[in-house]
């Protein structure tokens, strides 16, 4: 299958490549991975008249915790880079429980975290462990740059709130306040399909108690669905199997399932408060080994 | 020069944008005219008659059409040739030298990792990735690293058998190798 015609423009730095953007006047679209884009392009769901390939801008594909202990995600870091760096895990849990399920191997070794966020895949993994972590993209534009808290980032389904002269060039996870644990669950029914039901949960720690959490829940809804009310009654909290089984109970109701072939509405919502129920639990043995 | 004829249609109107590129394949240099929209598979077969990547499902499911790019696999219809633009392309005909096969070939055909045959480039090249990068694999890892290739003759079960034969004869070949010039 061949997409429709483009034009193809492989910028060297961020500055050339919002030029070419701005001068497309939105009928461009970035190419980092190209894991969903080229093949919703050679399905002519997408014919852009301009592809603006962004692998050739240096200095994009990195991650790292700042000193303040914002972690910062490059519009190039590849979903492997992610997978296999041994530190992610205890620096950013979600996140590394998250990289090994995205997609398959071989996808994963080309596409981008920030790329998923801005593709918009109502069924996205990705959003919803950065909207549990209270992550934000930043665009840089002609105008400067700006921060998009990624619950928000998302206007529609494949829809975002970049301006067409605007340039995703990283995503971030601000500091925890305290410790930070978490876990990402996800029932496929084979691996590089969407997630039949994906949980993302953070958790931020004082002590024993919990200073701030997220809770992200993926396929089973028109989009992903923040369970601000599950994760609101762990905050002051200490994990117990109370606190637990109200996070599970409140995050399955929140949750909007349909039936179909992936399985049953009440199984799905049966799947995310066991899945809630499985990462808190786990982290609860976390928090009681730490103190 | 490479033959441009399927790499830019004759019917092409006159003001196709067309971007030269040159790329490695499999350690030779290939300068090419193509549009920006042809797939590096198709750049693979059609332009330089490399018929051994394969393309299965075109919808970046199967694997069958893997190369390995700068020596990470990918799914070759699900980049575009112009992205290959100064870097190294491996596919399955640079597996084997002149004289003999590669240790992943020898797995696959003793232990009869093929049944159709379809899969196998794929399978190869992810299965190669893998021991550049993990000589000693568990039987687990192999089936983690190939859980991107589809295989619809079900033949799993030999095609790991064929990897984790293949890890053993890499893993002597250095021994032989340390050996000799100790």
């Amino acid at each position: 299958m061949y997409p429709s015609r483009f034009a193809y423009e492989a910028p060297a730095t961020v500055g050339e490549a919002i030029d070419v953007l701005r001068r497309a006047q939105g009928e461009a679209k970035v190419l980092a991975g190209g894991q969903s884009l080229v093949p919703m392009m050679k399905l002519r769901f997408a014919s852009p008249e301009m592809l603006v390939d962004i692998n050739n801008i240096p200095g994009l594909a990195y991650h790292f915790a700042d000193p303040d202990g914002t972690y910062r995600i490059g519009a190039l870091c590849r979903h492997v880079d992610l997978e296999k760096d041994a530190d992610l895990p205890a620096q950013q849990p979600t996140i590394a429980a998250a990289a090994p399920v995205i997609a398959d191997p071989i996808v994963r070794t080309r596409g981008t975290l920030v790329g998923s966020l801005c593709h918009a895949d109502p069924q996205g993994d990705w959003a919803s462990v950065m909207s549990a972590l209270g992550g934000s993209i930043v665009a840089e534009g002609p105008r400067g740059r700006r921060s998009i808290p990624c619950v928000d980032f998302v206007n529609g389904p494949f829809q975002n709130l970049l301006e067409f002269d605007e340039l995703a060039i990283e995503a971030f996870v601000p500091p925890p306040v305290g410790a930070r644990s978490g876990g990402y669950l996800k029932l496929e029914r084979r691996i590089g399909d969407f997630a039949t039901v994906g949980v993302a949960v953070s958790v931020e720690s004082t002590g024993a108690q919990v200073s701030r959490a997220g809770i992200g829940l993926t396929g089973v809804g028109p989009s992903t669905i923040c369970a601000d009310e599950a994760a609101e009654v762990l905050v002051g909290q200490d994990l117990n199997s109370d606190t637990i089984h109200r996070a599970a109970e409140l995050a399955s109701e929140i949750s909007q399932p349909r039936s179909d072939h992936r399985g049953s509405a009440a199984y799905k919502r049966h799947i995310v408060a066991t899945f809630v129920t499985r990462i808190l639990s786990s982290l609860e043995l976390a928090t009681r080994e730490a103190a | 020069m490479t033959s441009l004829f399927e790499v830019v249609p004759e019917e092409a109107p006159a003001d196709t944008p067309v971007r030269r590129l040159t790329i490695s394949v499999n350690g030779e240099q290939h300068t090419l005219d193509v549009e920006p929209r042809l797939l590096l598979a198709h750049l693979v077969r059609q332009a330089l008659g490399l018929t051994g990547t394969h393309v299965g499902c075109d919808t970046t499911n199967c694997g069958a059409c893997t190369v390995l790019f700068d020596g990470s696999p990918v799914k070759s219809c699900t980049m575009f040739a112009v992205q290959a633009d100064g870097h190294e392309i491996t596919t399955v005909e640079g597996l084997a030298s002149a004289s003999e096969l590669d240790p992943i070939q020898e797995g696959f055909k003793d232990e009869h990792g093929l049944q159709c045959g379809f899969c196998t480039p794929g399978m190869m090249l992810t299965a190669k990735a893998l021991l550049n990068e993990n000589p000693n694999p568990t039987e687990d890892e192999i089936r983690w690293a190939l859980s991107g290739n589809l295989c619809r003759c079900t033949g799993y079960q030999n095609i790991v058998k064929a990897v984790l034969l293949a890890a053993a004869g890499l893993r002597n070949q250095e021994d032989a190798g340390e050996d000799e010039t100790s």
